[in-house]
C-alpha cells in the first residue's frame, strides 16, 4: 500500500471487501501515475475520483484521505474538486439512482411534472436518497436523447417519453 | 499491421475496397438515442434472422451511429451496393425484421414505416432535387461502423493526414484553414485558422491541441453523434491540428454523461495506434502525435476554454480572465488550442477538397455547414446539417416537418442558456453567425428548441436562469449574486407578485451583468431574459398587469373551472390527488379553489372538455 498518512490503524478496521476495493483503487492510481511528471500528477485527479466513486458508490472521507495521500495533495483541494462537480458525491446514495433530465427539450415537454411526481411518491427532494437506501432522486441536464423527451434515467437505463402516470411503473420495475 | 507511408495507406484502402462484399449493406442505428429507443432487440432479431436463413453472404450488417432520424428510432437502412438504392425503415420492431430482410432492397415490407432521406454528401455526390441537407460534419456518422477503422480507411480515412504530413508545411496547413474561412462551431464563431496561427507563432517546446467535447448545452447532441458515429474523423483532425501548431499531444475533454462516446473513442484511439496512425513517426514523416482522453464531471462552465483547461489539470473548473489566451498560456501553462468536435469534423474534408470547395458551401461570412439538433415541440426531432444561410423556415417546416399536433409556432430557442429566441417574424432569415447575433440570439453549439403556443416565454427565461444559477461557479459576484436576483424577479413575475417596476429592474440588472461578469457563462446569462423581453414583452406585461399567464403555464396565475359541459362522470374526481373536486353523479361537479394545487390532472382526464383553464 502506498498510503502513508492514514496508517495501519485505519486499514485494520476496513472490511475485507473494502480493502479489496482500496487495493484496486491503488493499482489504478499507480497505473495512471506511471511516467507522469510530478507537477502534473494532479491532472489524473478527476479520473481517479470517477473510478473511486464507481468502486465505492460515493467518496467517503476515508477515500478522500486515501487519494489525498497518494497524490500528495491537501485534502481541502480534493474536497474542493468533489464539491465543485455535480457528478461527485460525498454522501452514500440509493441503489437505484433515478435521474430526471431537466434539459430544455425535456423541460418544454413536461419534465417538471415528472420530477414532481417522483418527489411526491418517494417523499424526497432532489439530491436525496430514501432512508432505506433504495432510491436516489436527482435531476440532470441533458443526456442527449432529446427525441425521447422527457427522459428519466434509472442507473444506466433510459426511459423515454415519460409522463407522470408512468412514474409508478418505473418505480415498480426497481425490484430488489 | 502498421501503415507507415501514404502509399501503404492507399494500398490498404484499395485492398479494402476491392474486397468482395455482400450485395446488400444493412445499417443499424446504434447511437445513444437509438439504443434507448430499443435498437438492441432489433439488432438481435437481425442477427437471428440472418443466421436462421443463412444470409451471411447476402447481407452485411453494420452497426453505425446516429443517422439523425431520431424521431423514428429504431432505424434501419438497407443499401443495394450495385444500384445504390436505399431504403430506410423507421420505428422498427423486432417482429418486423424477418419481413424487412425478406423484402430486401427490391420491395417494401408490408406494415412498416419508411422514411425519406433528404441529405447528400458534398464530398462524394452532388445534390439531387429535394435534398436540403449537406453533410460534411456528419459525412460518416450513421454511414460507417465507428468501431471498425477499416471502414474509415476504405472511405478516404486518414488520407488528409497523410497529405498534410508528407506534402505540406505547417504554415501551409494553417493558410489553408484560414483560406477556408472555417469558424469555431462551439458557439463563438472565432476563425479556426487564426487560432491555430496564434498558437503556431508561440515559441515553446511543448504545445497541446485540445478537443472540447464537453457538450453542455441542453438540447444539443451533435457532438455526441459525431463522437459516437465517427470518432476517427476527430482523431485525424486533431493530428492535423497538432502538426499545424507544433503539438505532439492531443487531449479530448469529454462529458462523463456520454459513456458510449467514450467507449468508441477509446476503441478508435487503440486501433489508430495499432496501425501507427497515432504514435511515433506517423507516415514516416518524423511527426509524433498521440491523444489522451480526460473526463468532465458535470459542470457546464467547463465548456469555457480556460475552465476546461483547469479541469484537465485536476482543478475546480473555474474560468480565468483572458488574456492570457490559451494559445499563449494554456494547459500546464503551454500554448494550447481548444476547438470543438464539430470544428474538427470539418478539417479532413477541407484538406482533401480544398478551401475553395468549402467556401462554395454556405455564406460569404460563414462558409460551410452547421449541424442543428432539433428538439422540443417539433414533429421530426433529430439532427440536421444544412449549409449556412439556410432559413429557419426550411429547417423547422421542411426538415423538421413543422410543429407537433398542429399547434402554432411561437419561437425557436438557439444558443442554449447563452442564446435567445427567434420568432415567426424571422423565419425567413438566412441563418449564419452574424444574422443570429443581429436579432439578439446566437449560433451557440446548434441546439434548436422549438416552442409552440403552449410555452410561456417568461417561464422559459426563468428555466434558463435557474440553469445558470445551478452552473455558476461562484467566482465572480455579478454571476453568483446578480443572476440569483434576476431569478427571484422572474419568480415574482411568474407567481403574480411582479410589477412593471420589476421588469425595469430586470432590464437594468441584465445589462450590468452582461458588462461585468468574468466569463462567457455570466456575460451571456441575461440573454434569454433580454431576448424574450424584446420579443414577448406583452407576455411579461400580461403577467404583471393582469396577473394572467397567456400560455396557461404559470400555476399560480391560472385556475381550473368546470363548465356546463360536465356530465358528472366522476372521472376527474377520482383522479384528483388532493380530493378537491366534489359533485353528485350525473350532476355538474365543482372544484374547491382553496384546496386545488393546479396540477391539471382534471383538465387532462376530462373526456368532455368540461374543465377549463383560465
Amino acid at each position: 500500500m502506498g498510503c502513508n498518512c492514514c496508517g495501519q490503524t485505519e486499514s485494520a478496521v476496513r472490511s475485507p471487501e473494502d480493502s479489496a476495493k482500496f487495493d484496486e483503487l491503488d493499482r489504478y492510481i499507480a497505473s495512471l501515475l506511471e511516467g507522469q511528471e510530478p507537477d502534473r500528477k494532479r491532472g489524473c485527479l478527476i479520473q481517479i475520483l470517477h473510478r473511486a466513486q464507481h468502486l465505492f458508490g460515493y467518496l467517503s472521507e476515508d477515500v478522500q484521505k486515501f487519494v489525498s495521500a497518494r497524490l500528495q495533495l491537501p485534502r481541502s483541494e480534493i474536497y474542493g474538486v468533489i464539491s465543485f462537480y455535480s457528478y461527485f458525491t460525498d454522501q452514500p446514495v440509493g441503489r437505484y439512482k433515478i435521474n430526471v433530465c431537466t434539459g430544455t427539450a425535456c423541460f418544454v415537454k413536461g419534465a417538471p411534472k415528472v420530477l414532481d411526481e417522483f418527489k411526491r411518491r418517494l417523499n424526497l427532494t432532489e439530491g436525496q436518497s430514501t432512508p432505506d437506501g433504495k432510491f436516489f432522486l436527482g435531476a440532470l441536464r441533458c443526456v442527449g436523447a432529446c427525441s425521447l423527451a422527457p427522459v428519466v434515467m434509472v442507473n444506466d437505463k433510459v426511459y423515454g417519453n415519460v409522463t407522470a402516470e408512468k412514474v409508478a411503473d418505473i418505480l415498480a420495475e426497481c425490484a430488489d | 499491421m502498421k501503415i507507415d507511408s501514404p502509399a501503404a495507406l492507399a494500398e490498404t484502402a484499395a485492398a479494402l475496397k476491392a474486397k468482395p462484399l455482400p450485395p446488400v449493406k444493412l445499417l443499424v442505428s446504434m447511437g445513444t438515442c437509438g439504443i434507448a429507443a430499443g435498437t438492441a432487440p432489433v439488432l438481435k432479431a437481425v442477427y437471428q434472422e440472418i443466421s436462421d436463413r443463412s444470409l451471411e453472404n447476402a447481407i452485411e450488417v453494420s452497426e453505425v451511429g446516429c443517422m439523425g432520424l431520431c424521431y423514428a428510432e429504431p432505424v434501419l437502412m438497407l443499401v443495394d451496393r450495385a444500384t445504390g438504392r436505399r431504403l430506410i425503415y423507421g420505428d422498427v420492431t423486432p417482429q418486423q425484421v424477418p419481413a424487412i430482410l425478406a423484402a430486401g432492397t427490391d420491395g417494401i415490407a408490408p406494415g412498416t414505416r419508411t422514411l425519406e432521406r433528404n441529405w447528400y454528401y458534398p464530398e462524394f455526390e452532388t445534390a439531387a432535387p429535394g435534398e436540403l441537407q449537406a453533410r460534411i460534419v456528419l459525412r460518416n456518422t450513421g454511414r460507417l461502423n465507428p468501431e471498425k477503422i477499416e471502414e474509415y480507411i476504405a472511405n478516404d480515412g486518414y488520407a488528409a493526414l497523410a497529405k498534410v504530413l508528407t506534402t505540406m508545411t505547417s504554415q501551409q496547413v494553417i493558410d489553408l484553414i484560414v483560406a477556408s474561412g472555417l469558424r469555431g462551431r462551439g458557439g463563438g464563431g472565432f476563425p479556426t485558422g487564426k487560432k491555430w496561427q496564434f498558437a503556431a507563432d508561440q515559441k515553446s517546446e511543448e504545445k497541446f491541441i485540445i478537443c472540447n467535447a464537453d457538450e453542455g448545452d441542453p438540447g444539443a447532441f451533435m457532438d455526441r453523434a459525431v463522437l459516437e458515429g465517427d470518432p476517427h474523423t476527430v482523431l485525424e483532425a486533431m493530428a492535423i491540428g497538432g502538426y499545424a501548431i507544433g503539438a505532439h499531444t492531443g487531449v479530448i475533454y469529454i462529458r462523463a454523461e456520454y459513456p458510449l462516446a467514450v467507449k468508441r473513442l477509446e476503441i478508435a484511439i487503440g486501433q489508430a495506434r495499432e496501425r501507427g496512425l497515432l504514435g511515433r513517426n506517423i507516415f514516416g514523416s518524423g511527426f509524433d502525435f498521440d491523444i489522451q482522453i480526460k473526463f468532465g464531471a458535470g459542470a457546464f462552465v467547463c465548456g469555457e476554454e480556460t475552465a476546461l483547461i483547469h479541469s484537465i489539470e485536476g482543478k475546480r473548473g473555474e474560468p480565468t480572465v483572458k488574456p492570457p489566451f490559451p494559445a499563449v498560456e494554456g494547459l500546464w501553462k503551454k500554448p494550447s488550442v481548444v476547438n470543438n468536435v464539430e470544428t474538427y469534423a470539418c478539417i479532413g474534408a477541407i484538406v482533401r477538397k480544398g478551401a475553395e470547395w468549402f467556401r462554395s458551401i454556405g455564406t460569404a461570412g460563414s462558409p460551410g455547414t452547421k449541424v442543428f439538433a432539433l428538439a422540443g415541440k417539433i414533429s421530426k426531432v433529430g439532427l440536421a446539417e444544412v449549409p449556412m444561410g439556410t432559413t429557419l423556415r426550411t429547417i423547422v417546416y421542411e426538415i423538421g416537418d413543422g410543429i407537433k399536433n398542429g399547434r402554432k409556432f411561437k419561437a425557436v430557442q438557439t444558443g442554449g442558456p447563452s442564446g435567445g429566441c427567434i420568432t415567426a417574424a424571422n423565419l425567413d432569415l438566412p441563418i449564419d453567425y452574424e444574422a443570429l447575433k443581429q436579432i439578439g440570439s446566437m449560433m451557440g453549439s446548434g441546439g434548436m428548441i422549438v416552442m409552440d403556443e403552449d410555452d410561456c416565454m417568461v417561464n422559459i427565461a426563468k428555466f434558463f436562469l435557474e440553469f445558470t444559477l445551478d452552473e455558476s461557479c461562484g467566482k465572480c459576484t455579478p454571476c453568483r449574486i446578480g443572476n440569483r436576483r434576476m431569478y427571484e424577479m422572474l419568480d415574482d413575475i411568474t407567481s403574480g407578485r411582479g410589477t412593471t417596476e420589476t421588469i425595469d429592474k430586470l432590464k437594468m440588472l441584465s445589462s450590468t451583468i452582461k458588462d461585468t461578469a468574468l466569463c462567457g457563462l455570466g456575460q451571456t446569462a441575461p440573454n434569454p431574459v433580454l431576448s424574450t423581453l424584446a420579443n414577448f414583452e406583452d407576455e411579461y406585461l400580461a403577467h404583471v398587469r393582469e396577473s394572467r399567464c397567456p400560455a396557461g403555464v404559470c400555476a399560480k396565475l391560472i385556475h381550473y373551472e368546470i363548465s356546463d359541459n360536465c356530465v358528472g362522470c366522476g372521472l376527474c374526481r377520482s383522479h384528483c390527488p388532493v380530493n378537491c373536486i366534489s359533485g353528485e353523479r350525473r350532476a355538474r361537479h365543482e372544484i374547491d379553489q382553496s384546496k386545488c394545487i393546479k396540477c391539471g390532472v382534471c383538465f387532462q382526464t376530462c373526456k368532455f372538455h368540461a374543465v377549463e383553464k383560465r
